[in-house]
């Protein structure tokens, strides 16, 4: 069985470039099974690339296990709910990875031979124009490499003990401790849809947005203010190993049994002390 | 004076994110428990993916949005009493499985014919929009293989905002890696677009929107082709709902000061 890796340079290429670039690459390595890591180049690409050389192809694997010529693999189905173990009878099979789980799967399927891809060429009505930050344009709150995942929700915006809304503090509070803690910050989609929030916390956008209709990102630990732990928070979180969150509420979705602790307590008075100890 | 446009949405029904799901063996395949009762909504993404359709559609006059939907007919019928209300379009259907794991090459084919049965299409003004994956089989292949198998060379992934100028090149931001976007300029229709969020809120219900697409909405269910969408050749050995329940240790009366020392330590440990 031969397996066979994909990679690339730091650089891109428009889908016309790309799609016949990987179709031929995927042909010419008479591979059994192409394995990729899930860069956003290889994503908008390679399923038509696949398609292209007539390989079956399956992204968001999350492992593998190999017996003899049997490779069966794993993936998340309604975002992250239903865990599915499967094969393909097809061949060339083209595997998709999350980028932080590539070397481990690689390994595990032992890639024989590695091809790496530069910048596209070729014929394309489509120019790049270049890279730019999402949200306020300042330095970006989407940190991958983060050891935290700090996630803020729609609390912040409701009105406190006083009867006020504290918008700025909680602006404040937030940009405080990530900029002390490093940590990158997520957010639910209630919070990121509200106008008020856009204006007041313009360091988040939806790119922030983690769980059902947003991403699911890879932290060691993840620490979740003034958000309920509903299932579509949840979900968002299913690859954080260590949660905790703070909530009014004791009865809320974290406590039951979607987080390690639960501290019953104002996110803003727990904040603004931890912000003066880091 | 700028063209009118064609944008044709494809999307599909996804079970109410809030819904318990319990995988189940069917003689089809894995399938979800009571999967016919469970409530659905349109699917997320391509839901943004309609509302930035009927945006752009205001920009030009005379233009037009189709949604392209593959779903079981009935449960079709009842998602499109609340989408119907949401904005003007035209509803292309096929009567079939639109589950988590179907095939994603058998829906794209089956969503490529649907598109090449619209009457008169031309392509050179047409946009196909999709969501960037859907929250059911979740894997974001299923609008490059409709590119591919409508044989259009742009493809955009990730999409959250496109603007269109008078002369047909537009440019789009996609989503990459670090919470970046990639700024793009494309110099002419047609494109495929497989939206993320993009920046529209859900429109509100309005009757005379919804009252106006069910006179089209009924004929078009009721003309439906069935399709047969398999699996592919994937053989699935098992799907399961992992046991994520942790024993959560609640913790209440601690001072806000205590809290913040036991976090900080937890952080830094």
């Amino acid at each position: 069985m031969k397996i066979v890796a994909f990679t690339q340079m730091e650089s891109n290429g428009t889908f016309a470039q790309d799609v016949p670039l990987f179709a031929d690459a995927i042909k010419a390595s008479g591979a059994d099974i192409v394995i990729v890591p899930g860069t956003s180049r290889f994503k908008r690409s390679m399923p038509a690339a696949a398609l292209r050389a007539g390989a079956d192809i399956d992204t968001n694997v999350t492992d593998v296990t190999v017996e003899g010529e049997t490779v069966k693999a794993q993936r998340w189905a309604y975002r992250q709910r239903i865990l599915a173990t499967f094969s393909r009878t097809g061949r060339p099979w083209v595997i998709v990875t999350d980028p932080a789980l590539f070397a481990e799967i690689s390994a595990k399927l032992g890639v024989s031979e590695t091809k790496e891809f530069g910048a596209g060429a070729g014929d394309t009505r489509t120019t790049c124009n270049g890279v730019q930050a999402a949200g306020g344009g300042g330095e970006s709150t989407i940190r991958p490499d983060a050891k935290l995942l700090f996630v803020a929700g729609a609390g912040w915006t409701k009105k406190q003990a006083d009867g006020e809304l504290h918008l700025a503090d909680a602006a404040s509070s937030i940009t405080t401790f990530l900029g002390k803690s490093g940590a990158s910050l997520g957010s639910s989609k209630s919070l990121v849809d509200m106008p008020e929030a856009a204006q007041a916390f313009n360091f988040m956008s939806h790119m922030n947005q983690v769980g059902q209709t947003g991403s699911t990102p890879r932290h060691a630990k993840g620490l979740s203010t003034c958000c309920h732990g509903e299932e579509p928070h949840v979900v968002g979180r299913r690859f954080i190993n260590e949660r905790r969150a703070i909530n009014l509420d004791a009865n809320c979705g974290w406590a039951q049994g979607k987080a390690d602790v639960v501290y019953v307590a104002d996110a803003f008075e727990v904040m603004k002390k931890i912000n003066e100890m880091m | 004076m700028s063209k009118p446009l064609n944008i044709i949405v494809c999307g599909s029904l996804v079970p109410d994110p809030l819904q318990t799901l319990e995988p189940v063996s069917t003689p089809q395949g894995p399938g979800l428990k009571n999967e016919q009762m469970l409530p659905s909504v349109l699917d997320p993404w391509a839901a943004c993916a309609l509302y930035e359709a009927a945006a752009l559609a205001k920009t030009r006059a005379g233009s037009k949005v189709y949604l392209v939907a593959l779903g079981p007919k009935a449960k079709l019928q009842q998602l499109m009493m609340t989408v119907a209300q949401k904005v003007p379009f035209e509803l292309i259907a096929a009567n079939g499985p639109a589950g988590g794991f179907t095939d994603a090459k058998e829906t794209a084919e089956e969503l490529a014919k649907l598109i090449k049965s619209i009457p008169n299409l031309d392509l050179s003004s047409t946009l196909v929009f999709g969501g960037c994956a859907s929250a059911s089989r979740d894997a974001g292949v299923t609008m490059p293989f409709v590119a591919e198998k409508l044989g259009i060379n742009e493809f955009f992934a990730g999409v959250d905002e496109i603007k269109v100028a008078d002369d047909d090149s537009f440019t789009v931001l996609e989503r990459i890696e670090g919470g970046k976007y990639l700024s793009s300029t494309c110099k002419g229709f047609p494109a495929v677009v497989a939206w993320a969020t993009g920046s529209l809120p859900e429109p509100p219900n309005n009757p005379q929107v919804g009252m106006m697409n069910m006179r089209g909405v009924m004929p078009a269910l009721m003309k439906a082709p069935v399709v047969n969408v398999g699996s592919g050749t994937i053989a699935y050995e098992k799907t399961e709902v992992p046991s994520a329940k942790r024993d959560t240790v609640v913790k209440k009366d601690m001072s806000a000061e205590a809290i913040a020392q036991e976090i900080v330590e937890w952080i830094k440990g």
